[in-house]
């Protein structure tokens, strides 16, 4: 048998879950005081873990980086969740949001795991009312709902353009409301630096308190990562400047499988790159996509036009645009998912019709020009006035797109002083969210017995695409309603254990080797900053292992990272001690984990010889450049054990995905 | 707008931790792009600090989006700067003129002591929020229906905006008394106008004030500040529903 075993359940895929829960084994109430868990990552994955954990009795100390774990970056999900709850009577059912994220993923996600997802989403809700998030409502009471990308149903529930925000504040209080009471005890501003096994089981880990440098051994009977995904591996994302992967990576380094590492979802609406001093970039969320079209000039030497300031968009005459989605897509047009209309705003811009003026000319048009002016026509309708003239019509069309999207359209001015009800939005695809991560079974538990992975951390549930607003759903249900099960089922052999001491020697030796690193990137003198080899990652990254990848591309990316990890070891700069708030050391020690993740990025693309979801390979696709999946020979996991700081070295492992309740086909779009 | 480069000179607060005394320090830089936001131009000194061989200014950030609540800074005797509705992270460079000097300060109050530099320490917040900011449910599978609960669309929608608070600090730094009232205010107005957070009500308001008390933020007098500087708008009525609140449980406390 594989190394890799998946532990599905047996039974009618919905029955697995249901059953599995009434088997597992249970930690009685007296004995869980006795038992010590860790949660590195206060995002809705880790809060919601810490929380339930708390509320059950066990003792739970919980770690993040950030001055407050309510700053994790759940916090700036900006759309919606996804939920079963078919309150809109549209046909929706555990079955549909099943099939949907499964096809959605482009048919690389484990079936049980998805299922039993959609199984709890309904839950989620349940929950997050109780706690008092303030969801939208009807006029009613009622909830409200509205569609996203990939579905036929309206089931996303959502406050505003922050329900991330609003999800996350509801599980930081159930958080708070434990560390409250006792039963949860916060580190703030800590990072994890290592994982410390002992057996064979996770029993540990060793922590930086970045403030006053110290490091500090943790013991438990249970880690749990929830540390969040590793999209700052480019350097520039929509994740937050602290997004990092090493809590995962360290777990990875001891002996736990990472998971279709090349799986990354770039998300085609971003405000496109400004300089070369830019820090990140922003979403503009997936619902302006319902109002706005996507176009560039036809004409390339009206883009280069554009790009000088000689033309405005608004004198690029109609038949001169380029509605590519719309062209290429006409069933779904500009509300294709996600991976499909990034990968077509690349397509028009290597083809030389992008209109943005910064280095790589990348930007495409997002349009409202036509919904505020029908928009205009019907609101005048509505208000008795049959033959409105084109003034009125476009001052009540803003109207409208303003009581729709106003925050958005305030947002994207405030970062490129221009106003988009005057002239089209630029955008430009950006990478959000990576759907690969430490392999999971199927309670939730890494290759490491004693090590769970939850949320974006772990890799189990999105296939080679996320639709949207399924994140958060993850998040919640993996911490509120998977791990306390099969976390405890895990710890039932753990009541005869005992405190674990952190005075061993594996404890040692993981402590002094975190201080022999730190130690040794202090003293390094070198001559170039964290972020000069940050960023050289993240070209070489977006350029080789982005939208669109191949062979030659991929060998080159390989070869050019492994001597920019030299490079960085010898070379890089950090000033100030180890005994202090030392925020270029935090950095240079997430680099140099991202370094040798973006190498196993790219050996993990150059084996999938197949086109699958975000990612993208040149030499396999249709003759209309759609994505070839190749379910044959790579209908599998790809799960990686770690073989040194060379990722070359690293060993691979699959786990044969199994259709056994949905029709494996091709998706189509058109 | 097409970008351009602006030269300025910088007076930022050093300080190197809790226990040592400040100073502000002057500093010029050049070929700053007016699209870059505050803090990248503030990544940029410190590229250049580095490149120096000079330790970097140490500032508090994360999500650069406006939502995390993480970045702070007093710019110019102004928290979060001088445009109103925004955080730091989302503060542009084009709101400046070549040759200006910009006064760069940490939020400023007892309740939020210096760690470093412009990063202060706002985990009194954090236990605030511990002493009563949530509605006492369990997690469980089994909770009644999300939709059995209807709740005014009007109750709603004012319970979202007091939630909007990104617990950034930025109407305690504002405050010539070091009030944390808006964001107590904000917390215990988005429980009081919701029926979940009816049960426990009384309890929640006196265990949060009591709890702001003795963190040391100081008292409301109705200035107003607060409301001007607070990034996401949150409106002073949730102060004196807050007062309301307290009152009302004082009369019926037996605690």
């Amino acid at each position: 048998m594989s190394v890799l075993d998946s532990k599905i359940p047996t039974g009618p895929i919905a029955e697995k879950w249901t059953n599995h829960k009434n088997h597992m084994n249970l930690v009685a109430p007296n004995n869980r005081p006795k038992i010590d868990v860790i949660v590195v990552g206060t995002g809705l994955a880790g809060a919601s873990a810490a929380a339930s954990l708390g509320e059950m009795g066990y003792n739970v100390k919980a770690f993040c980086f950030q001055d407050s774990p309510r700053r994790a970056h759940s916090i700036a999900a900006q759309g919606g969740i996804n939920a079963a709850k078919n309150y809109q009577n549209d046909g929706d059912s555990v079955y549909r949001l099943f099939y949907d994220t499964i096809k959605g993923g482009d048919y690389r996600a484990r079936e049980a795991n998805v299922h039993r997802l959609a199984e709890v989403s309904g839950n989620i809700i349940d929950q997050c009312v109780a706690q008092g998030v303030p969801f939208a409502r009807e006029y009613g009471g009622l909830l409200d709902n509205r569609s996203f990308g990939g579905t036929q149903v309206q089931r996303t529930f959502y406050a505003a353009g922050q329900t991330g925000q609003q999800l996350l504040l509801g599980a930081y209080s159930a958080l708070s409301r434990q560390i409250g009471l006792g039963r949860v005890k916060m580190y703030h501003r800590h990072e994890m630096m290592d994982l410390v096994k002992i057996d064979g089981k996770a029993r540990g880990i060793i922590a930086r308190n970045l403030v006053t440098g110290e490091i500090e051994k943790h013991a438990a009977h249970a880690v749990v990562i929830a540390s969040g995904g590793y999209g700052n591996v480019y350097f520039l994302s929509t994740n937050a400047m602290g997004s990092n992967v090493s809590a995962a990576w360290k777990v990875h380094k001891r002996g736990a499988m990472f998971a279709n590492p090349c799986f990354v979802q770039i998300h085609p609406t971003c405000v496109p790159v400004h300089g070369t001093n830019q820090s990140k970039l922003t979403l503009m969320s997936e619902s302006l996509r319902n109002s706005g079209r996507i176009w560039v000039p036809k004409k390339k030497e009206d883009a280069a036009a554009i790009r000088a300031g000689q033309l405005k968009p608004t004198q690029i005459a109609e038949d001169d645009r380029d509605y590519f989605l719309e062209r290429r897509y006409p069933a779904f047009g500009n509300l294709v998912p996600r991976d499909v209309a990034s990968r077509a705003a690349k397509e028009r811009c290597d083809a030389g019709h992008g209109i943005e003026a910064n280095d790589t000319n990348e930007g495409v048009y997002l349009d409202f020009a036509t919904e505020i002016l029908s928009k205009g026509r019907q609101s005048a309708y509505a208000l008795g006035d049959h033959n409105p003239t084109e003034e009125k019509m476009q001052e009540l069309g803003k109207k409208w797109i303003e009581e729709k999207y106003g925050n958005l359209f305030q947002m994207y001015q405030k970062i490129t002083d221009e106003n988009p009800y005057e002239t089209p939005m630029k955008i430009y695809p950006a990478v959000h969210y990576t759907m690969g991560g430490v392999w999971v079974d199927y309670n939730l538990q890494s290759t490491i017995p004693g090590c769970f992975v939850t949320g974006e951390a772990n890799f189990s549930d999105h296939g080679a695409n996320r639709l949207g607003a399924s994140a958060l759903m993850q998040g919640l249900a993996d911490g509120y309603f998977v791990l306390p099960y099969t976390i405890s089922d895990y710890l039932s052999n753990e009541i005869r254990t005992g405190k674990i001491s952190t005075e061993s020697p594996e404890f040692d030796e993981a402590a002094e080797s975190v201080k022999a690193s730190i130690e040794k990137i202090l003293s390094n003198n070198g001559t170039h900053t964290v972020d000069h080899f940050h960023k050289r990652l993240g070209l070489i990254m977006w350029n080789k292992v982005g939208m669109g990848r191949n062979e030659k591309g991929l060998k080159e990316a390989i070869e050019e990272i492994g001597l920019l990890r030299e490079e960085f070891h010898n070379n890089v700069y950090v000033p100030g001690t180890a005994e202090e708030l030392n925020q270029e050391l935090e950095k240079a020690l997430r680099v140099a984990d991202l370094i040798e993740l973006g190498q196993l990025m790219a050996v993990d693309a150059l084996q999938r010889k197949e086109s699958c979801g975000g990612h993208f390979r040149d030499e396999y696709q249709d003759a209309e450049g759609e994505t070839l999946r190749d379910d044959e020979n790579f209908k599998f996991v790809a799960a990686w054990e770690y073989q040194g700081s060379d990722s070359t070295k690293s060993t691979l492992h699959k786990e044969d995905l199994k259709y056994e309740f949905i029709k494996i086909a091709a998706r189509n779009y058109k | 707008m097409a970008a351009k480069s602006i030269n300025i000179t910088l007076k930022i607060w050093r300080q190197k931790n809790a226990n040592t005394k400040g100073a502000l320090e002057t500093y010029s830089l050049n070929e700053v792009s007016t699209d870059s936001s505050f803090l990248e131009m503030l990544d940029q000194l410190n590229e250049q600090l580095i490149n120096d061989r000079k330790e970097p200014v140490a500032f508090d950030h994360d999500c650069r989006e406006g939502i995390c609540g993480m970045c702070s800074l007093y710019i110019n005797g102004r928290a979060h700067g001088p445009e109103t509705g925004t955080t730091t992270c989302q503060l542009h460079m084009r709101m400046f003129s070549d040759g200006d000097t910009i006064y760069v300060e940490p939020w400023r109050s007892r309740a939020f002591p210096i760690v470093k530099d412009l990063v202060v320490d706002r985990s009194a917040f954090d236990r605030i929020q511990q002493a009563g900011g949530f509605v006492s449910v369990n997690t469980s599978g089994n909770t009644m229906d999300a939709n059995s609960l209807p709740i005014p669309k009007d109750d709603a929608d004012k319970a979202f905006e007091a939630a909007a608070c990104i617990g950034c600090g930025a109407c305690v730094a504002s405050c010539k008394n070091g009030s944390a009232m808006l964001f107590v205010g904000a917390k215990v107005s988005q429980y009081a106008l919701l029926p979940q957070g009816k049960v426990e009500a009384r309890d929640r308001v006196l265990n949060m004030v009591r709890q702001m008390d003795e963190e040391g933020f100081g008292n409301c007098t109705n200035t107003g500040a607060c409301e001007i500087e607070c990034p996401k708008g949150i409106s002073l009525e949730n102060i004196a529903r807050m007062n309301r609140e307290f009152l009302k449980a004082g009369l019926s406390s037996e605690k």
